[in-house]
């Protein structure tokens, strides 16, 4: 059953369905990397509580016009223009009024989604409400969805990501460096807009599907989750987009599966599932590389030690130095040097002998400039060059080996 | 005060057409204080302009109001005589290094890119043309070997030498840097100056937030200086004098201090 619905046999209505929370995916990783990008994540926490009311009194309206309260399109309108005041109000509190942004998001999100599950309670009560099944809205549900739902959110993704593609230079240069944008023409504010406007399609199209509590995961996750593998911008862009799309895929498709799965929250734990293991395990900025290059950067500081007090005659109390010695050979187990450690140890403290010279002099600024203690000094200066430098050296009669 | 809105009106026709920035009557605040009030400024064509004043005189806030970065309570900016939102093709601009997110994913040679963007449009594809171009503006500034470099591995000066590559890259007449010295080692000061040098020196403009008094006569042409009012402009010899600057920095620079800049 679970294959069926992976390999889309479920179907045609089930393999719209998974089809378009796809699209859905897609658009909400792609979109969601500029707004993780700008530094405005939770402004779409805002929006998605927003829509409740919206929804609310969108069915109340139709109902009280004779007409269904099913009807998505109208549902999805009144969602739209509830969230568009909820967005007005977030953006007007936090320019015109003392309230910092993460404040007048708080207000706004519970505000909005309170009146919404008010409104949502009058509508039990109301004769036709009983059926409307707007709960489905809270978590998301792909049961019983029909063939023009899925069609509708299947365009609407679509069309939101053709915007984000076409939008991508305004939208990077806002997110990277707005003054300079402003400097060389773009209008930001508008970009900003357009940006928080795709959001909100976003957020809309994808309600009935993943929900209004858990959208934010699916516009924040993916990115954050791409950008463990890239550090370009275009990159991150078509990773979230990718990785929000399977997300959303094997999300809507297990839960076509099993209709008594919500959608939403499973999309969100695939998408958690990506997040962990890319935070793990992704090359440069993932956990395991991070400690892996810690531990190697350490040992090199540490046997770098060792060699230095080797040299010096000093005794050597670090474990941890005593044991990298031993490993490559350099001292026994008293920590008295070997013939090799010997030798290694005289040219660790020639080679710094060396630094010490290229640092005071001007003419070896730049070479200087790589000195961390550790960098072997023949990748930094020429043979001539540390030639010349040993010839001061035994001018001054330092130690040589 | 009327006798100096006279004497402004007096030299401003001819002066404006031609210069490369002209501000006049430009007021700033932040809340109900003011941070830049009712400066004029004629920045000289072919020339490099250096903006002098104590910290908070409003030196950077005046760049920005200028670009329309910040909107001005008052007052206009032309650009070679016509608004700035018209002329914004003729001007490159090197905002301060700590306005933006470095760990942002971006590589040292997307940044310049970004100086090509009014010229790619929306769509426009990035062609072999102009990834040569950019490289060619990091070349300029010494930072050819760093193209494929996450921007966040370099150091301050590399940064600002970054910022300084891709406004070369938009080929422009007009050049406001805003403190291009800021923070950044000897290497990069001696890089970017001379950069700077060889733009004026093939006719373009520059105009430079700068806060060390002691470089201002080896480096620049000419001094504004500013207090939030405007203090004095023109020529390093006529401007940069002990009066004038303890009229902007009202009597914060110390006896030893002004010996040390030896003024004329």
């Amino acid at each position: 059953m679970i294959w069926d619905a992976l390999t889309l046999q479920l179907g045609y209505n089930a393999t719209l369905v998974t089809l378009g929370a796809t699209l859905l995916g897609m658009a909400a990783g792609v979109g969601g990397t500029f707004l993780f990008l700008r530094k405005r994540a939770l402004v779409s926490d805002a929006i998605s509580h927003a829509t409740l009311p919206g929804v609310a009194l969108a069915f109340m309206v139709m109902v009280a016009l004779g007409g269904d309260g099913r009807n998505l399109i109208g549902l999805l309108l009144g969602a739209a223009l509830s969230a568009g005041v909820g967005l007005l109000l977030v953006s007007w509190l936090s320019n015109r009024t003392r309230l910092a942004e993460d404040a007048a998001i708080g207000s706004v999100l519970s505000v909005f989604f309170g009146l919404g599950i008010v409104l949502l309670t009058v509508i039990q009560t109301m004769s036709a409400g009983r059926q409307a099944g707007l709960e489905d809205f809270l978590l998301g549900s792909t049961a019983g969805m029909l063939r023009s739902d899925a069609l509708i959110i299947a365009v609407a993704a679509a069309l939101t990501l053709a915007l984000v593609l076409l939008l991508r230079r305004p939208l990077t240069l806002a997110s990277f460096d707005p003054e300079y944008g402003t400097a060389i023409g773009q209008n930001v504010p508008r970009t900003d807009l357009a940006m928080m406007g795709l959001v909100l399609a976003v957020t809309v199209v994808g309600l009935k599907i993943v929900g209004l509590i858990l959208i934010v995961a699916l516009l924040i996750i993916p990115p954050v989750t791409a950008r463990f593998w890239s550090e370009r911008t275009d990159h991150v862009v078509l990773i979230s987009g990718a990785l929000g799309g399977i997300a959303a895929y094997i999300g809507a498709a297990l839960s076509a599966a099993q209709p008594n799965l919500p959608t939403g929250p499973i999309i969100v734990l695939v998408g958690f599932a990506l997040f962990a293991l890319s935070l793990l395990l992704a090359p440069g900025r993932g956990a395991l590389s991070a400690l892996l290059r810690h531990r190697r950067y350490q040992r090199r500081v540490h046997l770098r030690q060792g060699l230095l007090a080797l040299a010096h005659g000093q005794p050597i109390y670090e474990q941890l130095t005593l044991r990298l010695l031993r490993a490559e050979g350099y001292a026994l187990p008293d920590g008295v040097a070997t013939k090799a450690g010997r030798g290694r140890a005289a040219k660790a403290l020639r080679d710094e002998t060396r630094w010490q010279l290229i640092r005071r002099d001007p003419a070896y600024e730049a070479a200087a400039q790589q000195y961390d203690g550790l960098t072997p000094i023949e990748t930094v200066l020429t043979a001539d060059q540390i030639r010349e430098i040993d010839s001061r050296i035994d001018m001054r009669g330092g130690v040589m080996a | 005060m009327t006798l100096e809105l006279a004497r402004t009106r007096e030299t401003a026709p001819t002066a404006r057409a031609d210069s490369p920035l002209a501000l006049r009557g430009m007021t700033v605040s932040y809340g109900q204080k003011p941070a830049v009030f009712s400066v004029d400024m004629t920045v000289e064509p072919g020339k490099m302009t250096a903006i002098i004043g104590p910290n908070g005189a409003g030196k950077s806030t005046l760049l920005k109001a200028a670009l329309g970065i910040l909107t001005p309570l008052a007052g206009t900016a032309t650009v070679y005589g016509k608004p700035v939102a018209e002329q914004r093709h003729r001007i490159a601009y090197v905002p301060q290094r700590a306005s933006v997110d470095w760990d942002f994913p971006t590589r040292v040679i997307d940044v310049v890119l970004m100086g090509l963007y009014p010229q790619l449009g929306l769509l426009g594809r990035i062609r072999p043309v102009h990834r040569a171009r950019a490289a060619d503006c990091l070349a300029r500034v010494g930072m050819e070997d760093f193209a494929t470099r996450q921007i966040g591995q370099l150091s301050g000066g590399q940064q600002q030498r970054v910022f300084l590559a891709r406004a070369l890259a938009q080929d422009a007449d007009l050049y406001l840097l805003d403190e291009p010295f800021a923070g950044v080692d000897a290497a990069t000061e001696k890089a970017i100056i001379a950069v700077l040098k060889s733009l004026r020196d093939a006719g373009k403009t520059v105009v430079a937030v700068h806060h060390d008094l002691s470089t201002v006569p080896e480096y620049f042409d000419n001094v504004f200086l500013i207090n939030t009012h405007r203090v004095a402009e023109g020529s390093v010899a006529e401007v940069f004098k002990s009066n004038h600057l303890q009229d902007a920095y009202g009597g914060r620079l110390a006896g030893a201090q002004m010996d040390a800049l030896q003024l004329s």
